[in-house]
């Protein structure tokens, strides 16, 4: 039996512009009625180029930022950050990874803080047990015991998502949003962050929201796939439909795009240059 | 005669902790009219020895090389005024970031004008007609419109094509591409993979394409350098590359592709090239 973690009806976000001087005020529909679920267990990839509304939505997933109309439901609670409070018990279910492993790290803390601090915030635990449970995560991302005093410039791009991603598990999540977390990584780093994302979700039972604008890290990864475009979800299904039957020309846009490093294609590309 | 060719390449940079070989050994050729990519992770010294070629890396850096010539000139002889007149003319590169290359003070125009005045010593109408023809040449709508527009007026996509503009303002025989489609959307990447590739063949220029995106490698590139911790691994034409590839660390590269995963796990690098795998995780240090 799977069980609905993460619901979204109508999501809708206008950022106002203000008018300057010579210009009148402005509304950007950022968001246009999007509506998604995500099963116990699952990965949701959302796909789009940039200025599509995919890290809007993710703030909203996170609740960073509320939603301008349209429902939001995390373990089947309904959630709406504009209007009362967000208690410490729904900020814990719901973390998130950013892009950028050298911005979303404090260059001034080290990494035994770095990850104490979530329980320092939401929890009351004491200093000794956030130690423990700190050296236990960095165990579990990949990194060892000698790591706690560092900072984060004496780590490489890798580890350092290594540990963005250890701050976000620290409170135990049901739900993590992952905001690009391999597009600023290499290849080979690359494949090692994603296996270590498959582990944690085997281990934790976790579900993820995965945006990404990369084609073959989304196959990889995703059961379920939305592409949006301008805001709005022109498609959205199973991995196997969308990427097997694409419906909408941007998705097939999207997919032409994507360059192909098999022999056959280029095999193709050598004769046509011939040919020219 | 190669268009440009290298031999034994080495470059360190002096740091506190003594001298740090980013090149070591590198030999490489590209002969008129190929395109060649060079490929490698961070850290493999591909940028670094591109850098070498044009003359652009720090005091700090010490370039040392059995060989350096660029059709026929011995670069290492060259003094730095008379390198001057080759590096933008002859050989251009193209960076990563588009919008932090350009300046944000001064116009496209302005930008593509510069290049033209200092290598070709056109006037002031033919500079202007040039940069019209150049900007319709890369694919910017307008172009009238656009010469007055400063930088942060345009989208990444669209810097990236007035930095093309601007390298391939003299007509050089050779363009380096340093990783020129990493900071930009797929589609947008497409685009200008297809109009690095369309110029390469119209006015048979030498093509160096650096990047670590194996799929633009198989777009676009006719012969292959796999780099790794700044010493060469393999070279070899691409069909050869992706059908056979003889060294491990190139074996480990293409099966770290997702679209090549078997089963359910990624192999890694790491996984393949160090016995046993470190089990404190990340290659590069």
């Amino acid at each position: 039996m799977s069980t609905t973690v993460l619901e979204g009806k109508n999501i809708v976000r206008d950022y106002h512009i203000g008018g300057g001087l010579f210009t009148g005020p402005r509304t950007v529909h950022a968001v246009k009625g999007v509506s998604f679920t995500v099963d116990k267990g699952k990965t949701l990839a959302i796909v789009g180029e940039s200025g599509c509304g995919k890290s809007t939505l993710a703030r909203i997933i996170t609740l960073i930022d509320p939603a301008t109309s349209g429902e939001l439901f995390i373990d089947g609670n309904k959630v709406d950050i504009a209007k009362g409070g967000l208690t410490k018990e729904m900020r814990r279910k719901v973390q998130i990874v950013f892009q950028n492993p050298y911005g979303s790290l404090n260059p001034r803390q080290k990494i035994g803080d770095v990850l104490g601090e979530p329980l320092l915030i939401n929890t009351d635990k004491p200093a000794a047990e956030r130690r423990d449970l700190a050296m236990k995560m960095l165990k579990k991302v990949g990194l060892g015991h000698e790591h706690y005093n560092r900072y984060p410039h004496m780590f490489s791009g890798g580890q350092r998502q290594r540990i963005a991603i250890a701050r976000a598990l620290m409170l135990n999540p049901s739900l993590l949003v992952l905001d690009e977390p391999v597009s600023a990584l290499d290849l080979s780093v690359q494949a090692q962050v994603l296996n270590l994302l498959a582990d944690l979700q085997d281990e934790f039972q976790l579900t993820y929201v995965f945006i990404s604008h990369d084609l073959s890290v989304v196959r990889y990864i995703a059961d379920d796939v939305m592409v949006m475009y301008f805001g709005e979800a022109v498609e959205y299904g199973s991995r196997d439909e969308v990427f097997s039957d694409p419906k909408h020309s941007y998705t097939r846009t999207l997919f032409a795009a994507t360059p192909r490093a098999d022999v056959a294609s280029i095999k193709a590309r050598l004769a046509k240059k011939k040919a020219a | 005669m190669s268009l440009l060719e290298i031999k034994n390449l080495t470059v360190s940079f002096d740091t506190a902790a003594g001298p740090f070989m980013a090149v070591q050994g590198i030999d490489l050729s590209i002969e008129p009219r190929e395109v060649l990519a060079i490929v490698g992770e961070s850290g493999s010294g591909k940028s670094v020895s591109m850098l070498a070629v044009m003359g652009l890396l720090p005091n700090t850096a010490t370039v040392k090389a059995d060989r350096m010539a660029f059709d026929g000139v011995d670069l290492l002889k060259l003094s730095p005024s008379e390198r001057r007149k080759i590096v933008g003319k002859d050989i251009s590169m193209i960076f990563q970031e588009p919008i932090a290359s350009l300046n944000p003070c001064f116009t496209v125009g302005f930008q593509i004008e510069e290049v033209l005045r200092f290598h070709m010593g056109m006037d002031r109408a033919q500079r202007r007609a040039r940069a019209i023809e150049l900007m319709k040449l890369v694919g910017i709508a307008d172009p009238e419109d656009r010469l007055s527009s400063f930088p942060h007026q345009m989208s990444g996509g669209q810097c990236q094509r007035v930095m093309i503009a601007i390298a391939i303002a003299c007509n050089p025989k050779l363009l380096i591409a340093d990783e020129p489609t990493t900071a930009l959307d797929v589609t947008i990447q497409k685009q200008i993979l297809d109009l690095l590739v369309s110029l390469q063949a119209k006015y048979g220029m030498g093509l160096i394409m650096i990047t670590h995106n194996m799929g633009v490698v198989a777009e676009t590139a006719d012969r292959v350098i796999v780099q790794y911790k700044g010493r060469k691994m393999e070279e070899a034409d691409v069909l050869s590359l992706f059908e056979s590839p003889k060294s491990n660390y190139t074996r480990a590269l293409l099966s770290a592709l997702p679209e090549n995963a078997v089963g359910d796990r990624l192999p890694t690098v790491s996984d393949m090239l160090f016995e046993p795998a470190p089990s404190v995780a990340g290659a590069s240090a």
